[in-house]
């Protein structure tokens, strides 16, 4: 554990090159996600609870511009059904194109950030990965996943409660960046009533969520590691074929150089 | 076209002849695919397949990833994003062609240390050789420019710092900097014609490619002996070699699936390893990255770029001997094309009479230090340039530029090389013999090679 610390405080460190990193190296808590691994998928469940922390928490100032309200409906994603997905599109509105809005539909994107100062969200997973190369070790991100929803999750739990005062503007002290920064904490027990009855802690919550953004970050991710199997088994077979090929392709040759 | 002695095509049937009084194109492919090949290549010799294999990989993948993506500084990004979320396939081809770039270049450092190590550079290999470098410079163009296409934060950043090399020559630097980005700063007219350069070095690539591989079918391959095939007659050529095809082509084939495996893994299961993170935050002319740190391939040269400060006396003697036109930024964009340029030059810097390392006892030592300078030089190329990193990028490249004008020079005349075996069939016979002995029943000492 020390050594997986370690490691990634020198990975967080060697790659300081967000500029949310920049400051000095923060903690980041190794989660366990169930979509690590080369087995992971993501939780279909939890996803929806991400969704909707991210729909009553995060929206309020961050968007998501660049993920789909339809996706909300892929099977190896949050998989709503159909008419709860387009339900939960109308909620939102969007530019109507006159300069007026309209009930969102399926094909439309998610709404971009209210607030300037906050960050849309669709790529923050990918953005914040932590476990990365080449300066960590690549069996780390192989086993561990990107650090990118770590990052997230040890972000949302990592406010001190120490407040600072520059400028006229307050910034809370956060450990997963390792400084202050402008966002205040926006997690706390039991703020988001779950449907499936999940315990609302803030840790819970922080997970979830983090989750969601991963899978926002990256819709895909399941199908590119099945992929991923077909693709090994298939070039797996085909090289033992190969090599048995060559190796009888070359036997006559070899026997001739040796029995010279 | 092959210099060695082997069968021709003949044509027989009526069609056969017709074509080829008009277009011998039948007998161009049949020679390429039949020509004798040296028996005891070893298997650091299927990284060529693998590199044309990368090319193909590329182009493929890059012309289907041209049908979704939109040269504008204000759609790439999201365009990108598009290919990844809503085009069929879209996130492999995408992470196929990101990770493809770094198999491309992880295989050509292979091939050229390979070259460096079996002395592949020397006569009368000279032209194969410099083609080759040719196209790892436009490589690592064609390269650089890709990875400014996502218009992400690394991309814009790397844009700047690299056209920004252009910017610190002397006097003409700066227009020639403004002339390259299209505008006093990285925007939409560099990404554009980025873009068109991006789609048009691969193909020059190719053509490079097939002369590369002309020049080399000509005067027949290197092998690990270092020795000539024999060419007094056909039957004496065919002692020490096998044709292409089937041999080498299947061996190669295998090779190159064993290759692919490992590549796949890497591509479905950590696409992202090699990558930057700040490349998924769109370009943002106003926010600098902390540290703007370029694609792993380039790492090495990136260090010695930055190695060259403006206390080091080299770069102090250099300033005052040019009236101070030579700054300490001028002075690190020449070593680092210089440390390129001497590669380049390796087949007049080597004087050794003998061609391979393995017949060098001193050259091994020297030459597998290069190797470890090459990674630990990638390894500071990461770090941030202050503290002990400095020192350590300085002392790796002066043993880059020590060992190809001072060593190599020098080893030609106080090496006492080792006699290389008389023949190719003796180095095939002896290899598999030594072979056999180790797997068989009765196992007994055996000399090292």
């Amino acid at each position: 554990m020390i050594k997986k610390l370690a490691l990634s405080a020198m990975t967080v460190l060697a790659l300081g090159s967000t500029p949310v990193l920049a400051a000095e190296a923060g903690h980041v808590h190794d989660f366990a996600f169930s979509f690590e691994g080369p087995f992971g998928t993501y939780d279909r469940a939890q996803l929806q609870r991400g969704l909707q922390v991210y729909t009553e928490v995060c929206a309020a100032c961050h968007g998501l511009d660049l993920v789909t309200f339809r996706s909300l409906s892929e099977e190896t994603g949050p998989g709503l059904e159909d008419d709860v997905m387009r339900a939960y599109a109308a909620t939102m509105e969007v530019p109507d194109g006159d300069g007026g809005y309209r009930p969102a539909a399926g094909p439309d994107h998610f709404p971009g950030s209210a607030l300037e100062n906050a960050p849309d969200l669709s790529m923050m997973a990918k953005a914040r990965a932590g476990f990365h190369g080449p300066y960590g070790l690549g069996i780390n991100q192989l086993l561990h996943g990107i650090g990118g929803p770590e990052y997230i999750a040890s972000f949302l739990t990592g406010f001190t409660g120490e407040e600072t005062e520059q400028g006229g503007a307050i910034f809370y002290e956060n450990t997963a960046f390792g400084g202050n920064v402008a966002m205040p904490p926006q997690l706390f027990e039991d703020m988001v009533e779950y449907s499936d009855g999940t315990a609302a802690t803030e840790e819970q919550m922080a997970q979830d969520v983090a989750a969601f953004l991963m899978w926002a970050a990256e819709p895909k991710l399941v199908e590119r590691k099945m992929w991923g199997f077909i693709g090994v088994i298939f070039l797996a077979l085909l090289a033992s074929l190969l090599y048995l090929t060559n190796k009888r392709l070359w036997a006559p040759v070899k026997d001739a150089a040796k029995n010279s | 076209m092959s210099g060695i002695p082997h069968d021709h095509y003949e044509p027989k049937t009526g069609p056969e002849k017709w074509l080829d009084r008009r277009l011998p194109i039948v007998g161009l492919i049949y020679n390429t695919l039949m020509i004798p090949t040296p028996k005891n290549l070893n298997w650091w010799w299927i990284w060529g397949i693998v590199l044309a294999f990368c090319l193909v990989l590329q182009i493929v993948t890059g012309i289907v990833l041209v049908m979704h993506y939109t040269p504008h500084a204000d759609m790439a990004f999201n365009s990108v994003e598009h290919i990844m979320r809503d085009v069929r396939g879209g996130y492999m081809l995408r992470y196929l062609h990101a990770n493809g770039a770094s198999l491309f270049f992880f295989a050509v450092y292979i091939h050229i240390f390979r070259g460096l190590y079996y002395g592949s550079y020397k006569a009368p290999r000279e032209v194969t050789w410099i083609i080759g470098m040719l196209i790892y410079l436009l490589m690592m163009a064609t390269g650089f420019m890709g990875y400014v296409l996502p218009w992400g934060q690394m991309s814009f950043w790397g844009a700047t710092v690299i056209t920004g090399l252009f910017g610190a020559i002397p006097g003409i630097g700066e227009p020639i900097q403004q002339w390259l980005l299209g505008g006093p700063a990285v925007g939409n007219p560099t990404l554009n014609r980025f873009f068109s350069l991006h789609y048009l070095l691969p193909f020059v690539i190719a053509g490079l490619v097939i002369l590369h591989v002309w020049a080399f079918h000509n005067t027949g391959n290197n092998n690990p002996s270092g020795v000539e095939v024999r060419r007094g007659s056909k039957e004496e050529a065919e002692k020490d070699t096998l044709p292409f095809w089937p041999y080498f082509v299947i061996k190669d084939l295998f090779a190159l699936v064993v290759v692919l495996l490992v590549f796949w893994a890497i591509v479905a299961f950590m696409p992202n390893f090699l990558g930057h993170p700040d490349n998924y935050i769109m370009a943002n002319p106003l926010s600098t990255p902390a540290h703007i740190v370029p694609e792993w391939y380039y790492l090495p040269f990136y260090a010695i770029l930055r190695a060259f400060t403006a206390d080091v006396w080299v770069v102090i003697a250099a300033n005052w001997l040019s009236f101070g036109i030579i700054d300490a930024k001028f002075f690190g964009v020449l070593a680092m094309f210089g440390a390129i340029a001497v590669m380049a030059l390796t087949p007049w810097l080597d004087t050794s009479s003998v061609r391979s390392g393995r017949h060098r006892p001193m050259f091994k030592s020297f030459f597998w230090l290069l190797a470890v300078d090459f990674v630990v030089l990638m390894w500071v190329g990461a770090m941030p340039a202050e503290g002990i990193y400095t020192n350590i990028s300085l002392i790796g490249s002066a043993y880059w530029f020590g060992y190809f004008l001072i060593i190599l020079p020098l080893l030609g005349v106080l090496e006492r090389p080792t006699t290389p075996p008389a023949t190719i069939e003796q180095d095939f016979k002896a290899h598999v013999k030594a072979k056999a002995k180790k797997s068989g029943p009765a196992p007994e000492q055996i000399p090292a090679e």
